[in-house]
This record gives structure tokens, C-alpha cells and sequence, in this order.
């Protein structure tokens, strides 16, 4: 039986810290030697924020730190000093998100990669501090590369591999990471962070080549252009997060190399599931109550397995039909929400009913709505679930209803 | 012919409002005898820029799937009626977007008509509309381009007119009564206008253009790159900042080739190189960048990039040095500063006869007094002619008053 998660060999030169997913994104940061960091307060993304404010004022970081007067400023300085060949970091949380829309939406065509922090947090109203995965989830289909992570080690590592990808000549794209509010944001762990040296070996320096915008390359960026020029543009962008995927697997492998740990398979975590007839599927924090579920499954015989989904884009399409086709049937549990769409189900669930359509097996599937606005996932809805996704198993059909659990009703 | 293309060419804001009712009006007519259409204006057009040569289309049919037919490619890639409102047109247009230098006559299919608004001959049109491939018929309705601005509207009866003569040039489609019902109907429409359609559609005049008729210039051209051959984001290299105009004087500054403007120009500066003091005043205020630095540090105008704007004009400390004339008597973009080199006697002369031309210096564009479009309308209806106005009042109009 595959389990996945194995206790990191720590190397004798990392140094353990009890610290949360995002002061393990600064850790990265100091590492990575940033240059140019924005900030605008909003929960619970401002932690990262005041602990990279920390970080510089200690003189751990030499980098220039902004603070703007709104998102949109935000994510317009550090789209600038990326042009202008400035590794940059940024971030916010929910509706301050949204606010920097107009800079999220041209950073892909201007081949800029930022890479940012969304502390998930659900748009308003009401103005809840808990997580939801809608606000990330808003920028899916324009260029962005987007992952989610579980733990504060994860958030360290994947900081680190994000630079590398994102500023990559084949690639050049936004990354955004999610991190869970609350759950990963507030939450403490213990955490290896390597050595500078070991990180050097990783991560080369950014160099946008014939992009950079400077004296001795004179280029304009960002003229107006019309129908004759626009799917052109769109055409290599599609051709840019193409190549990502490669880049990421190379990214993932160096990792290894050099830090010796890391996963094998960067796309998706998978939790006991080579025997499983039922797999249960989720991205960010959402991983820990269904292990434990899991487990307490198993000793009852309960064939149960997880698949933890880390990277939504690029998405790992054959990889991911090739885990799931392989279970009599498939649960998604979805921290989001997709009004009016197809079985009205959350986006995970109808993005691998896309992927699995050309599968020439398609287990059942079932969708899930669970833990918005940060309300905790249960075990009981774990169970739920997984009782729900048997009984598919058995009949071998899915229903095509979407299941909300750990709702009042 | 079950189906009547027509594409309207006409100069950004002074001619919208008008292209736009011409446009509007030949649909209507043709609904007169229970035809269908439908008007439209290229979408990638800028017709809120100054002058930039832009179109509409207005296509009729028969019946409504022949309409569809028609309408399946959104721009028409062949007219049978082009019309064109400004005859500094005639030298080929590039629109907004990046097409290269586009024939007046490229759409009009073989045995169309191009009908253009003229004060000048067929002759003189010819020696700037480019050779055709086939024959087709010039049309030309007597009166001086109709500008006006974007909120404002010239009521000098140049829809109706182009109306009427297109009652001449396409009575299957747009029968001469059907043309009056419809712009007796009109918003704008008058019994006044009516009879300016009649008149129009008796007074037109056509000329069979041959294949071998025309300026022969091959208009400038260029492949639209692949997606893999573009730069990636978005980005366009820059060109050299500026060359040397020779023996290391001179400042030329470095242009896009593929995006001359000029076609945008109604009037182009006239430079007394003599007169030139040297003060930069042209060269830094130029919204277009257009003058080089010659040796002798004077400043020609580089007519593939002027836009006629007439801002070195309204900036030059010198009288007369810089005169805004009209660009219909010009012939080619040929360096005015080489020319003065050449032959400083010759150039005077030809100098004289483009600023000495009171009706070629009167202003296209713009209005320059409050009253000016009373006045204007006034005697062009009273005289039958069309007034001419000239110069900025206050300014240099003295000198240039008819």
C-alpha cells in the first residue's frame, strides 16, 4: 500500500522552524534574494506581508517593499519592476484580489511572472475571513499558473519551484500559490528551510532576455492592438503555459536533486490510493481531515483512497484520468462554488468530468460542496461522502446531483 | 446582381456622422422597393481620431438569405459601389489597424463605380487612384469634402447628394423616387435636401476608367507575421532612435514602415526654408514626430509621417514660413528640403504656386472663428459655390483672407 506522505529525511543542514504557511512563504523569499515586494493589508494574506516586512527590517532581505494605496496599485508596481528584470513577490486575499483584476488579466499576454500569495479567503458579501477557493479560482482561464498547498513545508518548497518555473524564457508566466486562510496561513508547523547555498544551486537567477525592458534593449510593451494581432497573441500564450508542463517536471526533479526530498509527482498527491475503489479528490487543507478519515475507514475495510490535487494550472490531464480511471468511483469535494454550471458542482469536479470524458474508463462521480466560508470539514462529511461514492461504486452510476455537505438544513 | 455592396470611405470624426447617414440612407431606400440590409462600420476602424481614413458598409439584397450571403464575410471584400467622401483619399488609405496602403478603388469589383465628392478632373484624380486590373466607372459629385466635427454635423446637404447620384449609379437597387421617399423620412431628411438629391442625381459625372489609367506606384505592402514569428509579450523592438540625415548631420529619426499615418493628412506644411530661424519650435511640438534635422539644421517635414495636423503652422514664430496646404495639389511625398537644394530658384517658384493658392490654403478642417459654419453655409448656398476660409483669425488670417 502507497502512502505517500513519508517523513522528510531532514538533511543536517536545514534548519527546523515552528512557523506558519505563510511565514514559510517569507523563508522562501529570503532565500530566492526578491527585489521588489508590494503590500496592501487584507486577512488573512497580510501575514506573509508583515512577516516579509520583518524579514527586511532585521536585514534578512535586502529588497525594495512597497506599500500601496489598493491592490490594483499592488499588482501594477511589481507587473513594472518585473519588467524591468526585478524578481517580484505579491499577494492578497479575496475581494482585494478581485480589485487587482485589471493587472491579473494582463499579466499573462505581457509574459510577467509574479508570483503571488492568495490567501484564500470567500468574496464578499459577507465579509467572511474564511477560506473559499473562488477567489484564485477567478483567474483560472487567463494565463496564470495556479496551485494550492497543504502544509507550511509545501508552501516553502513550492515558493521556491514557483520562481524557477514562472521565470523560465520557455514559460514566463504569473504563478499564483493558494494557501488556505486560517487553516495554513494562521497555523504554525515545523518546517526545514535549506540552506542559501543549496537554493542557489536550484534557483538561477530571473533573466527575461529579449523582453527586458531597459536602455540597452529598447522595446515597447503593451501597444494597443486589433483583430489582426490579438489571436496571435493568445496563440502563444496557450503555446507558453503548454511548455510549463515540462518546465515543472524539470523544476520538480531538480528539486529532488538537490534537496533530496520533495514528491515524485509534482501534479497531485496520492493517499492510499492503489487498492482504493473509492477515491475522494480535493485541493489545499481540505487533505488532512480525509486522511484521518481515511485511515478510519480503512480499519473498518473500507477501500478508500486520496488524491490531493497541488496543481490546478497547467492541469494534469492524462495523469490524472490515468489515477482516477483506475477507482470504481470518484468523489470531489469542492471548496468553491460554480452557480449555474453544469450539475451546478463545484469547479474540481466539472474540470475532471472534462478531463475524464475522452477516458475509456469513467468511474461514477460524484461532486461535493463542502467547508465554505471556512466552516470546518468533518469527519462525518468524510464519511459521508465516501458512503455516498460505495453506493455509486455498487449501482455503477453516478448521480448527477451535487451534494452539500455540513450544511444546516 | 441580386445583392448591392457599397463601402463608404470617409475621414475619422470630420466625416462620421455624414458616412454614417449615407450609409443608413442607402438601406433605407432599398427597404422603399422591400429590400433588406443592413449597415454597419469596420469595428477596427478609430473613426474618433482626427482625420484617419475609416469606412462603413451598407449592403441591400433581395431577400433576407441573400443578405446572409452577403453579410458572411463581416467586412465585404469586394464593393460595387465604393464612394469615397474626401478626394485627398484618392491616394490610398491606411486605416487604423496595420493593412498597408489600401487603393481607394481595391474593393470595387470590375465594371464598379468609385463615386467620389471632387472640385478636381478626372485627370487630375487619376494621376493619384491607383491602376486597376479592370475597368470601372468614376463618379463624381461636384462639391468640396464635407467636414465637420464629432458632435457637430454639417448641414450642407452631402448625404443627400451622395444619395441622389447613387440613384444614378444603382437605379435597380435605389430607384430615384425610392431615394427621396426615404430622405423626405429621415430624421435629417427636408424637402430642400430632396431636391438636392434630384439635382445630384441629374448632374453626376462618370468616366470610364481604362486598365492602363491611374498611378502606377505599387502601394506599400507587408506580411502579417505568424503567431511563432511574433515577439512574445507584447512587445514591439524599438527602431534606432535617430540616424544621421549625412556626414554625421542631420537627426532622422527612425520610423515604423509598416504604419506610415500619412493617408490620415488633408493638408500638408509647405516649409520656406529661407525663412527658418532654427528655433526647434516645429520639431519638439510635432505630435507625430515628423520633422528631420537637416545638415543645415532647417526642418523638413517627412511627408510619409506627417499627419496634417497643422501644428508647426499655428507654432511658428515666422510669418509665412510654414503654410498649410491642401493636399490634393500634391503629387507625390518627395523632400521639400531636397528640392530647395536642388534648385533654391525652382522651389521658390513652385513654393509661390502651393501657398499662393488662395482655394488650396483654405483650411479643411476646424473651425477657426465662432460664426464660421453660419458663414460657410450661408454662401455655399446663396453663391451655389462653397466658401473658402482661411488662416486663424487673430492670428495669420490677414495674410492668407481671400
Amino acid at each position: 500500500m502507497a502512502v505517500a506522505t513519508k517523513a522528510a529525511p531532514a538533511a543536517a543542514d536545514e534548519t527546523e522552524l515552528l512557523i506558519s504557511g505563510s511565514e514559510a512563504v517569507a523563508e522562501a523569499l529570503v532565500l530566492a534574494d526578491l527585489d521588489v515586494v508590494t503590500a496592501y493589508p487584507i486577512r488573512p494574506y497580510d501575514t506573509v506581508m508583515q512577516a516579509i516586512a520583518k524579514k527586511i527590517a532585521n536585514g534578512q532581505l535586502v529588497a525594495e517593499y512597497i506599500v500601496a494605496e489598493g491592490e490594483h496599485s499592488q499588482f501594477e508596481i511589481v507587473k513594472h519592476a518585473s519588467t524591468v528584470g526585478a524578481r517580484v513577490f505579491c499577494g492578497s486575499s479575496g475581494v482585494g484580489w478581485m480589485y487587482a483584476m485589471e493587472c491579473l488579466v494582463v499579466t499573462p499576454p505581457l509574459r510577467v511572472p509574479m508570483v503571488a500569495l492568495v490567501g484564500n479567503r470567500a468574496l464578499d458579501d459577507p465579509g467572511a475571513f474564511g477560506v473559499e477557493h473562488n477567489d484564485a479560482l477567478v483567474v483560472r482561464d487567463l494565463g496564470w499558473m495556479l496551485c494550492w498547498v497543504d502544509s507550511s513545508q509545501e508552501a516553502l518548497d513550492t515558493t521556491l519551484i514557483a520562481y524557477r518555473v514562472a521565470e523560465d524564457r520557455r514559460v514566463l508566466l504569473p504563478l499564483a500559490i493558494s494557501a488556505d486562510g486560517g487553516f495554513l496561513t494562521h497555523s504554525q508547523a515545523l518546517t526545514l528551510v535549506p540552506t542559501k547555498e543549496k537554493v542557489d544551486r536550484f534557483l538561477p537567477r530571473y533573466d527575461r532576455g529579449d523582453l527586458l525592458l531597459h536602455p540597452d534593449n529598447p522595446i515597447t510593451v503593451a501597444p494597443q492592438a486589433n483583430e489582426d494581432w490579438v489571436i496571435e497573441i493568445r496563440r502563444q500564450n496557450n503555446e507558453a503555459m503548454g511548455r510549463a508542463t515540462t518546465v515543472l517536471e524539470e523544476a520538480y526533479a531538480d528539486f529532488r536533486r538537490v534537496f533530496g526530498r520533495g514528491p515524485e509527482n509534482p501534479w497531485f498527491e496520492e493517499y492510499m490510493t492503489d487498492d482504493a475503489e473509492v477515491v475522494l479528490v480535493g485541493m489545499g487543507t481540505i487533505s488532512l481531515p480525509i486522511k484521518v478519515a481515511i485511515r478510519e475507514m480503512r480499519a473498518k475495510g473500507k477501500k478508500v483512497g486520496m488524491v490531493r490535487l497541488r496543481w490546478f494550472r497547467p492541469f494534469p490531464t492524462d495523469r490524472l484520468v490515468a489515477a482516477l480511471s483506475k477507482a470504481r468511483a470518484i468523489g470531489v469535494i469542492d471548496r468553491n462554488y460554480s452557480f449555474g454550471s453544469p450539475f451546478a458542482s463545484g469547479v474540481v469536479a466539472n474540470e475532471i468530468r472534462a478531463a475524464l470524458y475522452n477516458a475509456e474508463r469513467r468511474p461514477p462521480l460524484l461532486s461535493f460542496i463542502c467547508g465554505l466560508g471556512g466552516r470546518e470539514v468533518v469527519l462525518e462529511d468524510v464519511y459521508k461522502a465516501t458512503d455516498m461514492c460505495q453506493a455509486a461504486a455498487k449501482a455503477g452510476k453516478s448521480d448527477t446531483k451535487t451534494h452539500w455537505l455540513g450544511v444546516r438544513e | 446582381m441580386a445583392a448591392l455592396i457599397s463601402e463608404i470611405i470617409y475621414r475619422g470624426i470630420f466625416q462620421k456622422n455624414l458616412a454614417a447617414r449615407i450609409a443608413r440612407g442607402i438601406v433605407f431606400s432599398a427597404r422603399k422597393s422591400g429590400r433588406w440590409g443592413i449597415a454597419f462600420g469596420r469595428y477596427g476602424d478609430s473613426p474618433q481620431r482626427n482625420g484617419i481614413p475609416a469606412k462603413d458598409f451598407a449592403i441591400v439584397a433581395d431577400s433576407k438569405e441573400e443578405l446572409e450571403q452577403n453579410m458572411a464575410r463581416f467586412e465585404p471584400k469586394h464593393t460595387d459601389v465604393s464612394i469615397a467622401l474626401d478626394d485627398t483619399l484618392a491616394k490610398g488609405v491606411e486605416s487604423w489597424a496595420w493593412y498597408g496602403l489600401q487603393p481607394i478603388n481595391r474593393l470595387t469589383v470590375p465594371n464598379g463605380t468609385l463615386l467620389m465628392t471632387s472640385v478636381q478632373t478626372f485627370g487630375d484624380l487619376l494621376k493619384d487612384i491607383h491602376k486597376k486590373d479592370a475597368p470601372y466607372t468614376l463618379a463624381l459629385l461636384r462639391a468640396k469634402a464635407s467636414f465637420s466635427g464629432l458632435w457637430v454635423y454639417k448641414e450642407d446637404h452631402t448625404e443627400a447628394r451622395v444619395l441622389g447620384a447613387l440613384a444614378r449609379i444603382a437605379p435597380s437597387f435605389l430607384s430615384l423616387d425610392a431615394v427621396c421617399q426615404a430622405i423626405k423620412e429621415m430624421e435629417w431628411g427636408s424637402d430642400l435636401k430632396v431636391e438636392s438629391a434630384r439635382k445630384t442625381h441629374d448632374r453626376v459625372e462618370t468616366r470610364a476608367v481604362k486598365v492602363t489609367e491611374g498611378n502606377a506606384e505599387i502601394p506599400y505592402s507587408f506580411e502579417l507575421p505568424k503567431w511563432w514569428e511574433m515577439r512574445e509579450g507584447v512587445t514591439i523592438p524599438a527602431h534606432f532612435t535617430h540616424l544621421p540625415k549625412e556626414a554625421g548631420k542631420g537627426y532622422v529619426p527612425e520610423r515604423n514602415p509598416y504604419f506610415k499615418k500619412f493617408t490620415t493628412r488633408t493638408m500638408r506644411p509647405v516649409i520656406d526654408f529661407d525663412k527658418c530661424v532654427k528655433c526647434t519650435l516645429c520639431w519638439i511640438q510635432c505630435p507625430d514626430s515628423c520633422f528631420d534635422v537637416m545638415p543645415d539644421a532647417t526642418y523638413d517635414a517627412n511627408m510619409e509621417a506627417c499627419c496634417g495636423c497643422g501644428v508647426c503652422e499655428a507654432v511658428c514664430p515666422v510669418e509665412s514660413c510654414i503654410t498649410m496646404v491642401n493636399e490634393a495639389v500634391f503629387d507625390d511625398n518627395a523632400s521639400q528640403w531636397e528640392m530647395w537644394r536642388k534648385d533654391q530658384a525652382q522651389y521658390a517658384t513652385w513654393m509661390a504656386s502651393k501657398i499662393g493658392d488662395k482655394k488650396a490654403t483654405a483650411r479643411s478642417h476646424g473651425f477657426r472663428f465662432r460664426g464660421q459654419y453660419d458663414e460657410e453655409l450661408k454662401r455655399s448656398f446663396e453663391d451655389g459655390g462653397l466658401a473658402v476660409t482661411a488662416g486663424i483669425p487673430g492670428e495669420n488670417a490677414q495674410h492668407k483672407a481671400l
